[in-house]
C-alpha cells in the first residue's frame, strides 16, 4: 500500500509537469511533438524486458515480454527517427529580396 | 548502495531527459536536439534494464529487440511524410500492445496478486487492449482500407457500449478477488477480449473529420496504458514517461476540440458528418470558374497572398509545387504566407510537416489567430484542398453544423482563389458558401497540376 501511496504521488506530479510543459509546445511542432510521444511511450520496453528476462520455469511470461519487447521497440526506434526526420525538415530560411 | 537503488537513479536521470526533451520541443530551434537528447535518455534506460537481477536470461529480449527495431526503422523511414497520421496511429496502437503484453507476462509469472495488484493489471489490460483495436480502426479509417472513413452507426449503440463496459466492471471485480484462483485466468482473457472489442465499438461511430482527434485521445491512451503497467512492475520511470505521453494526448485532444467548437463528448459520441444537418441558409450566387492564366493574373498583380492548405493538398502531394509557387511569387516582390488552422489536415501539425519537407521556411507558416486581424490587407487568399476550415457558415449560419467552429476568414480578403477536384462536399458533409461569393474563383482540377499550370504562365512571362 505505501509503494502505491509513493508511485501515485509520482504519477500527479508528473501529470501536472506534463501539463506545464507540453502546452507550451507551438502547434507547428505538434506532429513532432506526438511522434516523439510515441517513442516515449515505448519506454513500456524496461517492463517487457524484466518479463522476457524472467529464468527457467516462466517460458510463456518470458515469450509474452519478448513480443512486448518487440511492439515497444517499434515505437521507440520508429518514433525516435521518425520524429528526428521530421525535426530535420524544420528550418528558418533567409527571405530573399 | 545496492544495484536496485543505482538502477533507480539511471531511471530518474532518463526521466529527466525526456522531460528536457519535450522542453526544448518548444522552440524549433531546439526541437532537433531535445529528441536526440530524450533518445539518449531512452537508450541508458535499456541499457541500465540488462543489468536487473531478475533479467538471467537475454534470448527473447534479444529477439524482440531486432525485429522490433527494424520494423521500427523501416516505418521511420519509408512512411512518407503524407502518411504520418497513420503511422502515429499504427505506433499508439503497438504502444497499447506492449503494455497489454506486459500485463499478461507479468501475471502469468505471478498469479498471486493483491487486490490492488489484480486491479492493476484489470486497468492495463483494459487500456492496452482499447488502445490497440481502437487504433487499427483509427489506422484503417485513415487509409480507408477495410472500412470507409464514414461514421458507422447503429441503433442502440451506446447501449450496447455501456453493456460491455458494465461487464468489464463486473469481470475485474471477479478477477481481483483472487487472483490465483481457477477461473481467474479465464476472466482475464474476457476483459482482454472485451476491451478489444470496447477498443472497436468506440471509434467506428467517429467519422473521418474528427479522427485527428482519435488519433491524439489514443496517443493520450498509449502514454496511460505504459503507466499502468509501470504500476505493476512498480517503475518510476513507466509511470513518469506514461503520464507525460497522456498530459500531452490530452492536451492535443482539447486544442483540436476548442478548432472545431465541439466538446470531447460530443466527438466521442460519434456521428458527426453521418446526417448533414437541417442548414436553412440559402447559397446566392453563382459559382465563377477561372483557368490558370487568369487566377496568374490575379497572383501577379497581388501584393499579399495567403495560402490555406488543407488535406487535399497531401492528397494530391502538391507541397512541393506549391513551394515552388510561393517562390516564382516572392522574386515577384509578393509577401506568401501559409495560414495553417489547427485542424487543418489529418493530425495536428500535419501541414506544418508537409510544408517543412518541401522546404517551406516555417517563418512563413502563420496560425489562424495570427492571420485573421490581417484578411482585409490580402489581395489572393489561396485555398488549397481545405473546405471546412474556411467555411463562413461557422460565423453565420447558425443551422450548420460548422457553427461556432473558430475559421479562418478567407472570405474577409480581397479574392479568394479556390482550388477543388470537383464541387463535392468538405469532409464534414456542409455546403460551403464561400465558393458562392462574389470574390471567389474556382479553379477546378487536381491541385499539383493546377499549381503547376501557374507557375508555368509566371515562367512563361
Amino acid at each position: 500500500m505505501e509503494v502505491l501511496v509513493f508511485l501515485l504521488f509520482i504519477l500527479v506530479l508528473a501529470i501536472f509537469l506534463g501539463f506545464e510543459i507540453i502546452s507550451k509546445v507551438p502547434s507547428l511542432l505538434h506532429t513532432p511533438l506526438m511522434s516523439g510521444s510515441n517513442a516515449i511511450s515505448g519506454i513500456t520496453v524496461v517492463g517487457a524486458m524484466i518479463a522476457a528476462g524472467l529464468g527457467q520455469g516462466n517460458d510463456l511470461a518470458a515469450m509474452l515480454g519478448g513480443a512486448a519487447v518487440g511492439f515497444a521497440m517499434i515505437n521507440v526506434v520508429g518514433g525516435y527517427f521518425v520524429t528526428d526526420r521530421m525535426l530535420n525538415m524544420f528550418k528558418k530560411k533567409d527571405k530573399k529580396g | 548502495m545496492n544495484l536496485e537503488s543505482l538502477l533507480n537513479i539511471v531511471y530518474i536521470l532518463s526521466a529527466i531527459t525526456f522531460i528536457l526533451g519535450f522542453k526544448l520541443l518548444s522552440n524549433p530551434e531546439t526541437a532537433r536536439r531535445g529528441n536526440i537528447l530524450s533518445a539518449v535518455g531512452m537508450a541508458v534506460a535499456i541499457a541500465a534494464t540488462f543489468m536487473f537481477p531478475e533479467v538471467v536470461r537475454f534470448q527473447f529480449i534479444v529477439i524482440g529487440m531486432i525485429v522490433g527495431a527494424s520494423i521500427g526503422l523501416l516505418f521511420a523511414y519509408r512512411t512518407p511524410m503524407t502518411g504520418m497520421p497513420q503511422m502515429v496511429g499504427l505506433l499508439n496502437g503497438f504502444g497499447g500492445t506492449a503494455s497489454l503484453l506486459v500485463a499478461w507476462a507479468e501475471y502469468t509469472a505471478h498469479p498471486e496478486q493483491s487486490g490492488m495488484g489484480g486491479g492493476m493489471l484489470w486497468i492495463t489490460a483494459i487500456i492496452g487492449s482499447v488502445t490497440f483495436s481502437g487504433s487499427m480502426i483509427a489506422w484503417a479509417k485513415l487509409e480507408e482500407r477495410f472500412i470507409s472513413g464514414k461514421p458507422i452507426m447503429y441503433t442502440g449503440q451506446r447501449y450496447v457500449t455501456m453493456a460491455v463496459m458494465a461487464s468489464l466492471l463486473t469481470l475485474g471485480f471477479l478477477f481481483a478477488r483472487d487472483t490465483a484462483a481457477g477461473d481467474a485466468t479465464l476472466f482475464l482473457g474476457i476483459v482482454t477480449a472485451l476491451a478489444l472489442i470496447l477498443g472497436i465499438l468506440l471509434v467506428i461511430p467517429i467519422g473521418g473529420a474528427d479522427m485527428p482527434v482519435v488519433i491524439c485521445m489514443l496517443n493520450s491512451y498509449s502514454g496511460m496504458a505504459a503507466c499502468a503497467s509501470g504500476f505493476i512492475v512498480q517503475n518510476n520511470l513507466l509511470i513518469v514517461a506514461g503520464a507525460l505521453v497522456g498530459a500531452s494526448g490530452i492536451i492535443l485532444t482539447l486544442i483540436m476540440c476548442k478548432a472545431m467548437n465541439r466538446s470531447v463528448a460530443n466527438v466521442f459520441l460519434g456521428g458527426f458528418g453521418a446526417d448533414t444537418g437541417g442548414s436553412t441558409m440559402e447559397v446566392v450566387g453563382e459559382i465563377k470558374p477561372v483557368k490558370a492564366d487568369e487566377a496568374y493574373l490575379m497572383l501577379e498583380a497581388a501584393n499579399s497572398v495567403v495560402i490555406v492548405p488543407g488535406y487535399g493538398l497531401a492528397v494530391s502531394q502538391a507541397q512541393h509545387a506549391v513551394r515552388e509557387l510561393m517562390e516564382v511569387l516572392e522574386k515577384n516582390g509578393t509577401e506568401v504566407r501559409f495560414a495553417i488552422h489547427p485542424v487543418a489536415g489529418r493530425m495536428p501539425g500535419h501541414m506544418n510537416v508537409l510544408l517543412a519537407e518541401a522546404n517551406v521556411s516555417y517563418d512563413a507558416m502563420v496560425e489562424m489567430d495570427a492571420v485573421n486581424p490581417t484578411m482585409e490587407t490580402v489581395d489572393v487568399c489561396m485555398i488549397i484542398g481545405a473546405n471546412d476550415v474556411v467555411n463562413p457558415a461557422a460565423k453565420e449560419d447558425k443551422a450548420s453544423p460548422l457553427w461556432g467552429m473558430p475559421i479562418i476568414e478567407a472570405d474577409r480578403s480581397r479574392t479568394v482563389i479556390v482550388m477543388k477536384r470537383s464541387m463535392g462536399k468538405g469532409f464534414a458533409g456542409v455546403a460551403n458558401p464561400l465558393f458562392f461569393r462574389n470574390n471567389t474563383r474556382m479553379l477546378f482540377g487536381d491541385a499539383k497540376a493546377s499549381l503547376q499550370a501557374i507557375i508555368n504562365e509566371f515562367k512563361g512571362a
